[in-house]
C-alpha cells in the first residue's frame, strides 16, 4: 500500500473544493492508497480496516477468497472507510477524467459517514487508531493466553450482531434532561402512583402543593417542593436512587450483559476476556451504521459523482466515455437490486419533488393524477430537502418512506419473480407486481435485520442465563444454534437457554383439487400466501449439550 | 407445489418426453450456478450488499493467486483446528471444493478452507411453491404477469451443485484432490495402506544406471572392473600365489573395464482400482446424495494420495438395474425415481472385475453409498455377490445415509449384512458405516476412518 502520487492528489484537492462549494462537508484531510489485488485480498476479510485485530476467521477467509477468484471474480468491497482521516483505496491504472469521477462519488460517501446520524457513533474517534490499539492489546493477551484468546473472539463473534446499536445512538442523541426533572417525573408518575398508590384526592392535594411552591419560590421551586416531600416521605430519596441505577442497567445487550453479570467472567483469572468482548462489541457497533445505510450510502455518493462531474471544467472530452462507465454502475438491472441506482433515483426523485413543492400537506389533498402531474411551486428547495434526508434517515426509514407509488411507476420498476414452464421447459421471469407496497415489501426484505435477542433476567434462575428472541415471523438458522450457544455457556459458565419461534407446519391453499388430465394448469392469478404455523420451543445448553422442547 | 411432486404429477399427465423427463430429473438434482455464457435475459440477482465501488466503478480485476502456493499456512490453520478438540469445542475448518462447471464436464475444482462464523441470525422461511424465491427487483417495461425473460431449466454446459459441495470431474480435479487426500492424511489422521498389495507393471518407465556394459560407459564399476581384471590376469597367470598378489604386474585390458550405464526399467507399482457404487433412487435425493458422494469424494483423494495417483476410477450407480456412468459428474447428478435392488450393483462390479481380469493388476477398492433401503430386504441375492465379491477386493466399504424416514439405525441393508455375519467374519474386506442424513464434515472424515482403517 503506497500513497497516491502528488499529480493524482492535486486532482482529489481539486474535487474537494468543488464538492464543498457544491455544499457537501466534511473533513479537509483524507487520505488514498494505491492497493494491489493481493493487499485488498488480505484486507477485505477485515472489512478493509487494514489495522484490525488479528483472527484466524480472518486468515480461514483469505485462503477461501484465494480459491474462489480462481473461479469467480466479484466479491464484496468497501473502498472508502470511515476513519479520521477517511481512507480510501484505488487501484493504480485509472485515467485522470476516471479518477474525477470516482473521487467525486468518495467525497459522496465521506460526506455521509461524516453527516448522517446514524454514523454518530463513530464521530469522535478515528477507528483505524482505535483498531490498532485493540490489535495491541489482543496481540499481548495472546502471548499469556494463547489460543484461549482465539476462544473468546469467536464467542464473543458470535453475538456480535445482537449489540444494542439503536440504544446506542438514541442515547448518543437523547436531549440531556436534567436529573431534577426526572426527580419530579418520579415522583408524580410512579413513586405517588405506583409505589405510593395514593388517592386521586392525595395525588390532587400534592399537585397544589407544588403549584404553592412554585408561586412563593419561583427561583428554587423544587428544592422547597422536595424539602416538603422528605419530611412526609423520608424514603423517597433512596427509591429514586435505586430507580435510577435499575433503568440504566435494563436497557443491555448479550454481549454487555455477559461483560457485567457473568460469574464466569467476574472471576480474577477470566476478567481479561472481558476487555477481549468489549473490542469486540465496540468494532461491531463501527460496523453497524455502514450497513443500515448501504443504499443510502451508495446513492447519495452516485448522485454526487453524477452531477460534480458533469460540471467539472477539467474533463472536458471524456464525457463518452465517462458515460459508458456510469451507465454500468447506475442502471437499473432488468431483474436485480442496484443499490447504486435505487438509491440515486430516489435522490434525484426526491429533488425534484423537493422542488416542485410536493412534499406538502396542499400536494397530499390533491386527487386528481393530472394535477399531481402538474404541481409545481418552483419552491426550489429540492437540495435542502436531500441534505436533511441524507443526515436523518437510514435504510429502512429512506425506502418505507420515499418509495411510492408515483416514484415506483415513474422508474418502471416492479417486483420479479420466476415460475416454471412446464412446456418449454424454462424458467420464466414475470412481471410479479406493481404495487409501490410489493416493492418496498422486497426491498425491506433484503435489508440487513439481526434478531431482537434480549435477556429476561427473571427467568434466568439458579445460575442459568435465559434469552428470548422476539418473534417477528422469521425463524433463526438452526444449523448455528448449537456452536452459537456453546460459546454463550462457555462465556456464562452456566447452563444457557434460548427461547424462539420455529416453524410447526407450513400449508399451501389455494391448489385447485381436481387436474384435468392433459391440460396445463392455469398459473393463480393471485397466489395465496402460505399459511405458516408457528410454535415456541426453547433450546438448553448445558455442559456442552444442547437439548429442545417446545413451550 | 414442491418440485418433485410437480414431476410426478406431469409424468402421470403424460406430458414429457422421455428427454424432457430426464432433464427435470437431473434439475431436480442440482442447484444452478449461473453459467458462462450469457444466460437469456435477466442476470444472476446479486445482494445489494455484494455491490462494491471497487469493482463497480474501478472495474478492478480479479486477483490471480494460486492456492497450493498457501499451504504452509492452510497446515497451521488445520494444525490449530485439530487442538480445538482437545479443548472440548467442535472443529470448525471444513475443506471444502469449490467448483466450476466448464465446458464438456470438464469443471474446474479448487480446494480451499471454509469455515463459517455460526450466529443467530434469521433464517427465512422457504416458500414451498415452485415459483422463484420471493421476488427480486425489476425494472422496465412490462405489466404485472407480463413474462420478460427465460433461461432454460438445464443449461446446455452443464452445471454443479452450490458453492462448496460441488464435486467435479475426476480428472480436472487430480491435482486438488491429491492435495485434499494428502491434507486428509496427514491432518485428519486417516491411516496410511499398510500393504498396497499387488504391484503390475506399468508402461511406465524409469531411466536407471542399472546396466553394465563392457569397454565404454558413463560410470566406471570399481567392483566389478577390478573382479574382471584379476579375472584375466588369472588367466594370463599373473597371479602365482594367491596370498601376495603383486598388482603392479597386472595387465590391464580395455575390455575389462565395466561401466554402468543409463537405460530404461520397466517400473513396478502398486496400484488401484476403485468402484464407487450409489443408489441413484427417489428415495436418495438430497442429503443422502450429498453426503455419500461428498464421502466418495474424500476416499478418492485419500486413494489417490495413497497410490501416488495410480488410481483408477469406475462409478456405478443403480436403482434396481446398474448402469456404468463415465464420469464423476454424471455420477453425482443422475437421479431416478426407480425402487432399489442393491444386488444389482454387486453383480456388475463382479461381472466387470472378471470380464476384465482386473484382479491381476489391480488392487480393488469398492465402495457402495445407500440410504439403506433394498427390496430384497433378505439379502438373498446380495450377500453371494457381495461373498463373491470379498474374493477378490481389497476392501468394500458400505455407507449408509439414513434418512428421515427410517428411524434408529435398522435399515435393510444394515440388517442383513449383520445378519450374514461377514462384518465380523471378514473385518479385513467388509466395512459399513452408518450415519444420519444431518452428519457433517467432521462425522464424513471419521465414517471413512471406520470404512478403510
Amino acid at each position: 500500500m503506497e500513497l497516491i502520487d502528488q499529480h493524482t492528489k492535486e486532482i482529489m484537492e481539486g474535487c474537494k473544493v468543488r464538492a464543498k462549494d457544491a455544499g457537501l462537508s466534511f473533513q479537509d484531510e483524507t487520505l488514498e492508497y494505491i492497493v494491489t489485488n493481493r493487499d485488498l485480498l488480505e484486507i477485505s476479510p477485515k472489512m478493509m480496516i487494514p489495522t484490525l485485530y488479528d483472527y484466524w476467521v480472518h486468515d480461514v477467509e483469505v485462503l477461501k477468497e484465494k480459491g474462489k477468484y480462481e473461479l469467480y471474480p466479484g466479491n464484496p468491497y468497501e473502498t472508502v472507510i470511515n476513519t479520521r482521516p477517511a481512507i480510501s483505496f484505488y487501484n493504480d491504472n485509472n485515467p485522470d477524467w476516471m479518477n474525477v469521477m470516482i473521487f467525486y462519488h468518495v467525497l459522496g460517501h465521506i460526506d455521509f459517514f461524516q453527516n448522517n446520524l446514524y454514523f454518530s457513533n463513530t464521530w469522535d474517534f478515528d477507528f483505524a487508531g482505535q483498531a490498532l490499539a485493540d490489535k495491541r492489546l489482543i496481540a499481548r493477551l495472546r502471548t499469556e493466553h494463547g489460543r484461549w484468546v482465539d476462544y473468546a473472539i469467536e464467542f464473543g463473534r458470535a453475538v456480535d450482531n445482537l449489540v444494542g446499536y439503536h440504544d446506542e445512538i438514541s442515547r448518543l442523541n437523547r436531549p440531556h434532561k436534567s436529573a431534577r426533572m426526572k426527580r419530579l417525573d418520579y415522583y408524580f408518575d410512579i413513586f405517588l402512583q405506583s409505589e405510593k398508590k395514593v388517592s386521586t384526592t392525595e395525588y390532587m392535594k400534592e399537585v397544589d402543593l407544588y403549584n404553592k411552591c412554585r408561586k412563593e419560590y419561583p427561583a428554587a421551586v423544587e428544592e422547597a417542593f422536595f424539602s416538603e416531600v422528605d419530611k412526609r416521605f423520608p424514603e423517597f430519596e433512596a427509591m429514586f436512587h435505586k430507580s435510577l441505577e435499575k433503568r440504566e442497567a435494563r436497557r443491555t445487550d448479550v454481549l454487555q450483559y455477559l461483560i457485567a453479570h457473568s460469574p464466569f467472567l467476574q472471576k480474577e483469572e477470566n476478567k481479561w476476556i472481558q476487555s477481549v468482548l468489549e473490542v469486540i462489541r465496540n468494532t461491531s457497533l463501527v460496523f453497524q451504521p455502514q450497513i443500515r445505510t448501504k443504499i443510502m450510502n451508495e446513492g447519495w455518493a452516485s448522485y454526487w459523482h453524477e452531477t460534480l462531474f458533469l460540471k467539472d471544467d477539467r474533463i472536458k472530452g471524456h464525457e463518452v466515455e465517462y458515460a459508458r462507465v456510469n451507465a454500468g454502475v447506475t442502471s437499473m438491472p432488468r431483474v436485480g437490486l442496484n443499490p447504486y441506482a435505487l438509491g440515486m433515483r430516489i435522490f434525484y426523485n426526491l429533488e425534484e419533488m423537493a422542488d416542485k413543492g410536493k412534499y406538502s400537506f396542499d400536494f397530499r389533498k390533491i386527487d386528481d393524477a393530472n394535477e399531481r402531474e402538474k404541481y409545481d411551486r418552483k419552491e426550489g428547495r429540492g437540495k435542502e430537502f436531500i441534505f436533511k434526508v441524507r443526515e436523518n434517515f437510514s435504510d429502512f426509514t429512506f425506502i418505507n418512506t420515499f418509495v411510492d407509488q408515483d416514484f415506483v411507476t415513474k422508474n418502471n420498476l416492479f417486483v420479479a419473480d420466476r415460475r416454471l414452464n412446464r412446456q418449454k421447459m424454462t424458467w420464466e421471469y414475470y412481471v410479479k407486481s406493481k404495487k409501490a407496497k410489493d416493492y418496498r415489501q422486497m426491498v425491506i426484505d433484503k435489508l440487513y435485520h439481526p434478531p431482537a435477542i434480549t435477556i429476561d433476567e427473571e427467568k434466568s434462575v439458579d445460575g442459568s442465563l435465559y434469552m428470548v428472541h422476539q418473534f417477528e415471523e422469521k425463524p433463526l438458522v438452526k444449523e448455528f444454534i448449537p456452536n452459537t450457544m456453546l460459546g454463550i455457556e462457555y462465556l456464562w459458565g452456566g447452563p444457557v437457554h434460548l427461547e424462539t419461534s420455529e416453524v410447526l407446519n407450513i400449508s399451501t391453499p389455494g391448489l385447485p383439487a381436481g387436474i384435468v388430465t392433459g391440460f396445463p394448469i392455469p398459473a393463480p392469478e393471485e397466489p395465496a400466501e402460505p399459511e405458516v404455523q408457528w410454535q415456541r420451543v426453547l433450546y438448553t445448553m448445558k455442559d456442552r449439550k444442547l437439548s429442545k422442547r417446545t413451550v | 407445489m414442491k418440485p418433485k411432486a410437480l414431476f410426478e404429477r406431469l409424468k402421470k399427465e403424460g406430458n414429457l418426453s422421455g428427454e424432457q423427463e430426464q432433464k427435470i430429473a437431473e434439475e431436480l438434482s442440482q442447484e444452478y450456478l449461473p453459467a458462462e455464457r450469457g444466460i437469456v435475459p435477466p442476470a444472476p440477482a446479486k445482494s445489494i450488499y455484494l455491490y462494491s465501488d471497487l469493482l463497480d466503478l474501478q472495474d478492478l480485476s480479479r486477483p490471480y493467486c494460486s492456492f497450493t502456493t498457501q499451504l504452509g499456512s492452510l497446515d497451521e490453520l488445520l494444525e490449530r483446528d485439530k487442538l480445538r478438540e482437545k479443548d472440548g469445542f467442535p472443529r470448525k475448518i471444513r475443506v471444502g471444493r469449490l467448483i466450476k462447471p466448464g465446458k464438456g464436464g470438464k469443471d474446474k475444482v479448487v480446494v480451499v478452507p471454509s469455515t463459517v462464523e455460526e450466529k443467530f441470525l434469521h433464517d427465512s422461511i422457504k416458500p414451498p411453491e415452485e415459483e422463484g424465491e420471493g421476488g427480486e427487483g425489476g425494472h422496465g417495461e412490462g405489466e404485472e404477469g407480463d413474462v420478460i425473460g427465460e433461461e432454460p431449466i438445464r443449461s446446455p454446459e452443464g452445471a454443479g451443485a452450490g458453492p462448496g459441495q460441488g464435486e467435479g470431474g475426476p480428472h480436472e480435479m487430480e491435482s486438488s484432490a491429491y492435495d485434499l487426500g494428502k491434507i486428509l492424511t496427514e491432518k485428519f489422521e486417516l491411516p496410511n495402506l499398510q500393504d498396497k498389495g499387488k504391484k503390475r507393471s506399468l508402461t511406465r518407465y524409469t531411466y536407471d544406471m542399472t546396466d553394465r556394459n563392457r569397454g565404454f560407459g558413463q560410470i566406471l564399476d570399481k567392483k566389478a572392473t577390478l573382479k574382471r581384471i584379476i579375472e584375466t590376469n588369472i588367466a594370463l597367470g599373473n597371479v602365482p600365489d594367491l596370498y601376495d598378489i603383486d598388482t603392479g604386474k597386472f595387465l590391464i585390458a580395455p575390455s575389462d573395464k565395466v561401466y554402468r550405464i543409463l537405460s530404461k526399467e520397466k517400473d513396478y507399482e502398486s496400484q488401484a482400482m476403485v468402484f464407487f457404487l450409489r443408489d441413484y433412487s427417489g428415495s436418495m435425493s438430497g442429503k443422502p446424495t450429498e453426503l455419500v458422494v461428498s464421502q466418495h469424494v474424500l476416499i478418492y483423494s485419500w486413494l489417490l494420495y495413497q497410490y501416488e495417483k495410480q488410481v483408477e476410477t469406475r462409478f456405478i450407480l443403480h436403482d434396481t438395474e446398474a448402469v456404468e456412468v463415465p464420469d464423476f459428474h454424471t455420477y453425482y447428478n443422475y437421479k431416478v425415481a426407480g425402487g432399489t435392488q442393491v444386488s444389482a450393483a454387486f453383480k456388475l462390479v463382479n461381472e466387470i472385475v472378471e470380464k476384465e481380469s482386473l484382479v491381476k493388476d489391480y488392487n480393488i477398492y469398492v465402495f457402495h453409498g445407500t440410504d439403506g433401503d433394498d427390496w430384497d430386504t433378505d439379502g438373498k441375492a446380495s450377500i453371494p455377490e457381495i461373498k463373491k465379491m470379498l474374493d477378490y477386493a481389497n476392501r468394500l466399504g458400505i455407507t449408509i445415509a439414513e434418512h428421515g424416514m427410517s428411524m434408529g439405525g435398522s435399515t435393510e441393508v444394515e440388517r442383513y449384512l449383520k445378519k450374514s455375519g461377514l462384518l465380523t467374519e471378514k473385518p479385513n474386506h467388509i466395512r459399513l458405516d452408518v450415519m444420519g442424513q444431518d452428519a457433517d464434515e467432521p462425522r464424513l472424515i471419521d465414517g471413512i476412518k471406520k470404512l478403510i482403517s
